[in-house]
């Protein structure tokens, strides 16, 4: 069974997978984001950087579905986005990870994981009553693949452990494999190394560049560790009170006056 | 001693080599399971008929890519089912395979590629391949690198790493236009062929490589699996490294016998594993038993108070009769049904827990074991036996035979072992399983194995009156009484080290009159008596010196004395007097090594003074010593030692 569903195309243009054109979020009086355009290229990781405050979060948020723009056009995956929920930006092919754990902390790991298989289980409730025939084929799809992300991130041993037992650093590797278990064609990754320590940070990264490796899915991050952005992520866009202040590859990026003052934070 | 005869020497005639056997078994259990690993939460299995195809493919792959006779074969990974058949897959052609420990560093490997000229690596994973390429360079002789799990592996160079099934698809095509070829392959090797390298860990000095023939693998294990009874139908967990000879031994025993070889999920995943399985045969060293029986206890103490009450009283019926029961004594009724009734609401769903609970037969060795604990599994009904034995002699020296089970002796020499005990006390044998030399070191092995086949052990032992062989202590270690009789530091150490408080000892008595002994007190078990009797203390040292404790030091080693004199040849090594030190042994300090290993001639060195009271009957003595802190720096402690005298037990009032 194979796991891949998309694969960068590594020769000449590459592909846009996400296009946001002109973006701005208000709340009330609130500017979060104004004006923002950036694009993610299929098959990339894309880093999304700035101080606090700065709107990488409402980002994320504008980009799955959970806050809608009061402004600007969203394209994905080829196809303009106009007023959709959530869930069915879920269907569309983009998981995330957040920010503060979002596990569901009394269910084992597996359980946890086989939740993000439900963009991909459609039998209706008397298929599931029924239980013999389809909706078990189909569990027994979805386990399996389940299975090869336990397996892809070397979480064999507390597959039964609730989640809630599971040290910190085990939870984000759990709540990054229920967001692989979606197969998404786009990931998005809040904060994914935040609160952890060297070698949970190490091995962090080897999963996301192993994710976008073999799985060739693309990956938006936001990360304040300004040594994993640099070394792992293609290219980077840079926030600053809700404004777009620098975009390109990592090394153009570190060098950019503009980026090195917002955070070292001279007077505006 | 005499060697007890050899009947049969195969399992069958002309079935002396590995490639012989797989095809034996494919013929004789096409479709019953011989490997299984956990995959993907489940087991997967391989029947006899699938292993011998898989090792076909792989073996004719190999072929393809210009292995040659006389190659080393150089294999690096967990126990999965690939590493396992890649060993066979090389002998097919000739090949030498040389497993070795996964962790070791690229320093390691590249001694262990080096001298065994590998000119091919079978790699479990990129971490492995990546240690491999790291050392390439100066490992010219490394023309491949052949993975199982091609993760992370996709921009690699493939004419220097290549995945597994790309190799066995190569060897798919050879077969489909050599269907005889395998066959023929397979028939080539002899009984004295050179089987297998192992590298021995090596505590002093470069690892040294063992060669052994398909005899001596072979011929032992096949001995043992006959003593014990195993069949086809036996099951075993493969758990411990794949370049460790217990390991390999137990895979030789599944040819021989044709049972199941199963595979873990992971490292951490092995006690899961060990319950769904429910091995019949199992291996551990004393330390895995110590940690399960801890761990029972430990769960013991938090359980409801009916359970507790339950536990504790069944476990006196075990203890009682389940010994004699397991060895085929007699036994009371009434005994029989407290035992019957126990086994169903203790024994029995904690065996399961364990993953026990089908075990017939189980092996530990590797260092003594607590008596205690060897007891604990017996009487809960496991046949927990100890054996005897090292890489040179394809494991098995002496083994216990059923019903003639003690915690301190090693048991009987296995079939067709000769054994002889020098005058220094070092046990010496002779047997089919003995080592073949030492891989391009010819002085090593003149050295350990003489020209008429014996092998040097380096280990002191003597055979007691039952016929059992003893081992005491390291050979190097063992020193003499002024009045001649054997001194066995390590041994009496043990004995003080099984107390739960006593954390280290070392005694002394090498020419001197009697045994001294200084005592590190286990700062853990103390410290919970002290919370527990309200025993007030600010440091190790302070604690160390509590007349309290020195009392129930005392007693623990009185308790000593009291075992060791029903040794005729070490009832002279009483302890007669002892001390605390005032610190803990430490390897920051230089006194222990990092595998807490006591280094004597530096504590001599640096207690020189302690030792001396000891001898010169001084009832206290002041010491100054240097301690080295985990961040480098350096202060000192200093102190009065108390030093007590012990109470020591004669013969002759034992005979009165």
């Amino acid at each position: 069974m194979s796991i891949q569903n998309t694969t960068a195309d590594q020769q000449g243009q590459p592909e846009v997978l996400l296009d946001l054109k002109n973006i701005s979020l208000s709340f009330g009086g609130v500017k979060a984001i104004t004006d923002i355009s950036f694009d993610i290229y299929e098959g990339e990781v894309r880093a999304i950087i700035g101080p606090n405050g700065a709107g990488k979060s409402s980002m994320l948020n504008v980009i799955n579905g959970f806050y809608h723009p009061q402004e600007g056009e969203i394209w994905f995956d080829g196809k303009q986005r106009t007023g959709m929920k959530p869930y069915e930006i879920a269907y569309q092919g983009i998981a995330r990870t957040f920010q503060n754990i979002a596990l569901f902390k009394g269910m084992s790991v597996l359980d946890n994981l086989m939740t993000g298989r439900f963009t991909h289980m459609n039998k209706n409730l008397f298929w599931q009553a029924l239980w013999k025939g389809p909706a078990e084929q189909e569990e027994i799809i979805n386990r399996e693949f389940v299975e090869h992300i336990i397996d892809f991130l070397e979480i064999q041993a507390i597959r039964k452990t609730p989640v809630g037992r599971l040290p910190y650093g085990l939870q984000k590797r759990v709540e990054l494999g229920r967001a692989l278990a979606a197969q998404p064609k786009l990931l998005l990754l809040d904060e994914p190394m935040a609160g952890m320590n060297v070698e949970e940070k190490e091995d962090m990264c080897r999963f996301i560049l192993d994710v976008n490796d073999t799985f060739g899915t693309t990956i938006a991050l936001i990360e304040h560790d300004m040594g994993v952005v640099m070394d792992i992520s293609d290219r980077v866009v840079v926030l600053d009170y809700g404004r777009k202040i620098g975009d390109g590859d990592p090394t153009a990026v570190r060098n950019d006056q503009t980026v090195i003052d917002a955070y070292l934070g001279v007077s505006h | 001693m005499a060697a007890s005869e050899i009947t049969q020497t195969y399992p069958g005639p002309g079935l002396d080599t590995f490639p012989k056997l797989l095809l034996h078994n494919a013929r004789m259990f096409p479709n019953k399971d011989a490997m299984r690993e956990k995959e993907f939460g489940i087991w997967q299995s391989w029947t006899w008929e699938q292993v011998a195809d898989e090792i076909e493919r792989f073996s004719l792959g190999l072929q393809v890519r210009g292995i040659q006779k006389g190659d080393k074969v150089l294999i690096i990974g967990a126990n999965r089912p690939r590493m396992y058949w890649t060993m066979v897959a090389a002998q097919v052609l000739g090949a030498i395979p040389v497993p070795t420990y996964k962790d070791s560093v690229a320093e390691e490997m590249q001694y262990v590629i080096e001298h065994s000229e590998a000119r091919f690596v079978i790699a479990e994973d990129q971490e492995q391949v990546d240690k491999v390429l790291e050392v390439k360079d100066r490992c010219p002789m490394v023309e491949l690198v052949i993975y199982d799990d091609p993760r992370g592996m996709k921009n690699y160079d493939t004419s220097v790493a290549v995945d597994f099934e790309v190799v066995q698809q190569q060897g798919a095509d050879l077969q489909a236009k050599q269907s005889d070829l395998f066959k023929q392959l397979c028939s080539q090797g002899k009984g004295e062929d050179v089987s297998i390298i192992l590298y021995t860990s090596g505590t002093t000095g470069k690892p040294k490589g063992v060669v052994l023939t398909y005899d001596n693998v072979l011929i032992t294990a096949y001995q043992a699996a006959l003593v014990d009874g195993l069949t086809e139908n036996d099951e075993i967990l493969c758990y411990l490294p794949i370049a460790w000879v217990g390991d390999h031994i137990f895979v030789a025993q599944s040819y021989c016998m044709g049972f199941c070889v199963n595979c873990p999920e992971s490292e951490e995943t092995v006690a899961a594993d060990m319950r769904e399985i429910g091995p019949t045969y199992y291996f551990a060293p004393p330390r895995v038993f110590e940690g399960l029986l801890t761990n029972v206890q430990i769960r013991m103490e938090d359980a409801a108070p009916i359970k507790r009450k339950m536990y504790s009283y069944f476990m006196g019926v075990a203890k009682r009769v389940g010994i004699d029961l397991l060895e085929g004594k007699s036994i009371g009724l009434i005994d029989r049904l407290m035992y019957a009734i126990g086994n169903f609401v203790i024994y029995g769903p904690l065996k399961d827990a364990l993953g026990l609970g089908r075990v017939r037969l189980a092996w530990t060795a590797g260092e003594a074991i607590g008596g205690e604990i060897f007891d604990f599994y017996r009487s809960l009904g496991i046949n927990i036996k100890q054996l005897y034995g090292q890489t040179e002699s394809s494991v098995f020296i002496t083994a216990q035979p059923d019903g003639e089970v003690y915690p301190e002796t090693v048991g009987r020499p296995s079939p067709g072992v000769e054994l002889h005990i020098a005058d220094d006390g070092e046990v010496l044998y002779r047997s089919p399983g003995a080592f073949h030399s030492y891989y391009k070191n010819p002085q090593s092995t003149a050295d350990t194995k003489t020209a008429e086949g014996w092998v040097h052990t380096g280990d002191a032992g003597f055979i007691n009156g039952q016929g059992h062989l003893r081992i005491i202590d390291r050979a190097k270690d063992v020193g003499k009484f002024n009045d001649g009789k054997m001194f066995a530091p390590k041994h009496i150490e043990n004995k003080l080290k099984f107390f739960p408080h006593i954390q280290e000892a070392v005694t002394f008595g090498d020419g001197k009159d009697h045994c001294m002994a200084f005592i590190n007190i286990d700062l853990g078990a103390v410290g919970n008596w002290a919370e527990r009797n309200n025993v007030a203390y600010a440091s190790y040292q302070e604690l160390a010196a509590n007349p309290n404790v020195y009392e129930m030091v005392k007693n623990s080693v009185e308790q000593v004395n009291q075992s060791l004199l029903g040794d005729e040849m070490l009832s002279h090594s009483q302890i007669s007097r002892f001390l605390i030190l005032h610190k803990e042994l430490d390897a920051d300090d230089g006194e222990l090594t990092r595998t807490k290993k006591v280094r004597r001639a530096l504590i001599n060195d640096r207690y020189g003074a302690l030792i001396e009271a000891l001898y010169n009957g001084a009832e206290q003595c002041f010491i100054e010593t240097e301690i080295a802190f985990e961040d480098g720096r350096v202060s000192t402690i200093s102190g009065d030692i108390k030093i007590v005298d012990v109470k020591t037990f004669s013969t002759a009032a034992k005979a009165s």
